[in-house]
C-alpha cells in the first residue's frame, strides 16, 4: 500500500516544523517525519535568538522562555570586555528552551492540519525521470514509501536527503564549527547578559559563550573550526574554560555538535525538493546563529511548496522561486557574516585584542555586526581596505 | 568498517556525519552507524567534539 500526500517534511526542527505549518496553511496536505522519538531533545544549540525572531513565527510562550537578556558583553583574549545593554537586539534577546519550543512549533504545525510521525526515519527518495516523487521511510525497524509533490529537506546538519537528490550538502572541515556545551548551575553567572568569548587559545576560529538560561543555570559552551580542532579538543577546551572561570559550578547536562559556517549555498532545489535550515547551511557563519534563519527559510518553502502544488508545476524552475525569495530576504547578511568570519578566523589573539580595545568606550545603538563594523571602522581608519566592502 | 565508534563516548551530534565525503556514516537516534564504503580519510575523526570516532590501525 503507498500513501500520499502534497507535502513531506523530513526533520522536525525549527526550519521543518515552520515549513510544514506554511504548507499546510495554504492548503497543501502534509506529512511532517522526524527520526527521534521525542521531538526536541537532545538540543544541540545555545538557544539564543532575536525576540523578532521568534515573534515573526509564535506567540512567546513563557513556557519555552527559560530567560531574557538585555545585551551582550564580548570578552577579548586579554579579558578586556565590550559592553552592549539596553539597546535594540539584532542578535539576541530569548534564551530559549528548545526541547519544549521544538516541540511547540510542530505541535502548531498539527493545529494546522499536519500529519507527524516520529521515530520515523527518510532513508532514501522516490526518483521517477530525475524528479523527485516521495520519500522511502523507515518506522520500527519497516520499510514504507509515501508519494509526494514535493519532498522539503529540513533535515539538519547530518542531512542525506539533499546528497541523495545529487545536491552535495557536504561540509569541509574549514565550513564547520564544532562545539560542545554544559548546561552549568552557578549563582555567580549573570543572568542579565549573553557573553561572548574570543580568542586562538580559548576556542580557535570561534568562541565560548554564556547564555543565561534562570534559576541560576546558563549554557556554557565553545566552538571551534573544524580545520583547526582535532577529535576531542572542543569537549577539551570547554572543561578547561569551565573549571578556569566556574571551579564551582555543577553540571547538568552535556551536549555536543555541529554548526555549518560555509559560504551561502546556492542551488538549494531541484525537480520536487527544496533544501531548508541546517541542511541548506543558513546559518550565520559568523554567530553560528540558525534558528531563526531555519524559520525564515521555512516559511518561504512551506509557502511556495504549496503554490508549485496548487500549480501542477513542482519543477525546479518553479520551486527556485522560493531559494531566490530566501536570498532576497537573507543572501546579503549571510554573505557578509562569511566574509566576516573568513577574515576573523585569520587575526591573531594581538589583533583581536587591538580590535576590541579600539571600541572601548562607543555608545552602540543596535546589537548588529553592521554596527560593530561601522565603528570599528571609524575608530580604525585604516582599516578600511579591509572593511570596506562589507559596509 | 575501518572507523570504530566508541558507544560510550560519543554524543550522537551527526557532525561527523556532514563532513563524511562518501556517505559512510548515518545517524539512527542515537546510534551511528559505519559502512563499508569508508575511505579512512579522517574528517570525521578530526571533527568530533569529544573524540568517540578512531581510524582502526
Ligand atoms: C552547540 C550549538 C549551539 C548553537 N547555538 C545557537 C544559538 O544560540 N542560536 C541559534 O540561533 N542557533 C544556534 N545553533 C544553530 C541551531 O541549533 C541550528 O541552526 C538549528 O537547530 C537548525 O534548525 P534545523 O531545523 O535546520 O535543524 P535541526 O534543528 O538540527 O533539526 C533537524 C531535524 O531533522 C531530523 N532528521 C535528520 N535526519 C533525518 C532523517 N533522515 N529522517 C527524519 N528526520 C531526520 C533530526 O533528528 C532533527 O530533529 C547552535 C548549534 C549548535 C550545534
Ligand atoms: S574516515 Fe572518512 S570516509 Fe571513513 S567514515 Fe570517516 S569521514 Fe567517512
Ligand atoms: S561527531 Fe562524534 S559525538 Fe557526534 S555523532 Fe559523530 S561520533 Fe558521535
Amino acid at each position: 500500500m503507498s500513501e500520499s500526500y502534497d507535502v513531506v517534511v523530513v526533520g522536525a526542527g525549527p526550519a521543518g516544523s515552520i515549513a510544514a505549518r506554511a504548507a499546510a496553511r495554504e492548503g497543501a496536505r502534509v506529512l511532517l517525519i522526524e527520526k527521534r522519538q521525542t521531538i526536541g531533545d537532545p538540543v544541540r544549540c545555545a538557544e539564543g535568538i532575536a525576540k523578532e525572531a521568534v515573534h515573526r513565527h509564535i506567540d512567546p510562550d513563557p513556557r519555552w522562555i527559560a530567560a531574557e537578556v538585555e545585551g551582550f558583553r564580548i570578552v577579548s583574549p586579554d579579558g578586556t570586555p565590550l559592553e552592549m545593554r539596553g539597546v535594540s537586539s539584532g542578535e539576541v534577546g530569548y534564551v530559549l528552551e528548545r526541547k519544549l519550543f521544538d516541540r511547540a512549533l510542530a505541535s502548531d504545525a498539527v493545529q494546522h492540519g499536519v500529519d507527524v510521525r516520529v521515530k520515523t526515519r527518510a532513508v532514501g527518495l522516490l526518483r521517477s525521470d530525475g524528479a523527485v516523487r516521495g520519500v522511502v521511510m523507515e518506522h520500527l525497524g519497516e520499510r514504507h514509501e509515501v508519494e509526494a509533490g514535493v519532498v522539503i529537506g529540513a533535515d539538519g546538519i547530518e542531512s542525506k536527503v539533499g546528497r541523495w537528490a545529487g545536491i552535495d550538502t557536504r561540509l569541509a572541515l574549514k565550513d564547520i564549527d564544532v562545539c560542545a556545551q554544559m548546561l552549568v548551575h552557578d549563582p555567580s553567572i549573570d543572568q542579565s547578559i549573553c557573553q561572548f568569548y574570543l580568542g586562538n587559545e580559548v576556542a580557535p576560529g570561534g568562541y565560548a559563550w554564556i547564555f543565561p538560561k534562570g534559576n541560576e543555570c546558563a549554557n556554557v559552551g565553545l566552538g571551534m573550526l573544524g580545520s583547526r580542532s582535532n577529535g576531542g579538543l572542543p569537549m577539551q577546551r570547554l572543561r578547561r574554560f569551565v573549571s578556569e572561570r566556574l571551579p564551582k559550578a555543577n553540571i547538568l547536562e552535556v551536549m555536543v555538535g555541529g554548526v555549518p559556517v560555509s559560504e551561502p549555498m546556492h542551488g538549494i532545489v531541484a525537480d520536487g525538493l527544496m533544501l531548508v535550515g541546517d541542511a541548506a547551511h543558513q546559518s550565520s557563519a559568523l554567530t553560528g546563529g540558525g534558528i531563526a534563519n531555519a524559520m525564515d527559510a521555512g516559511a518561504i518553502a512551506g509557502r511556495v511548496a504549496a503554490a508549485a502544488i496548487a500549480d501542477e508545476d513542482t519543477s525546479r524552475e518553479r520551486l527556485s522561486e522560493y531559494e531566490r525569495e530566501w536570498f532576497e530576504l537573507k543572501g546579503k547578511s549571510l554573505k557578509r557574516d562569511w566574509v566576516v568570519k573568513e577574515r576573523l578566523v585569520k587575526l591573531t589573539d594581538e589583533q583581536l585584542n587591538g580590535f576590541m580595545h579600539s571600541l572601548q568606550g562607543v555608545e552602540f545603538r543596535e546589537m548588529h555586526v553592521h554596527e560593530i563594523l561601522v565603528h570599528l571602522l571609524k575608530r580604525n581608519p585604516k582599516l578600511l581596505w579591509w572593511l570596506k566592502d562589507l559596509l | 568498517m575501518v572507523v570504530d565508534v566508541n558507544r560510550y563516548v560519543c554524543g550522537y551530534c551527526g557532525a561527523c556525519v556532514s563532513v563524511c565525503p562518501v556517505d559512510a556514516l548515518e545517524l539512527v537516534e542515537t546510534w551511528l552507524e559505519v559502512h563499508e564504503c569508508c575511505t579512512e580519510c579522517g574528517a570525521c575523526v578530526r571533527v568530533c567534539p569529544v573524540g568517540a570516532l578512531e581510524v582502526r590501525a
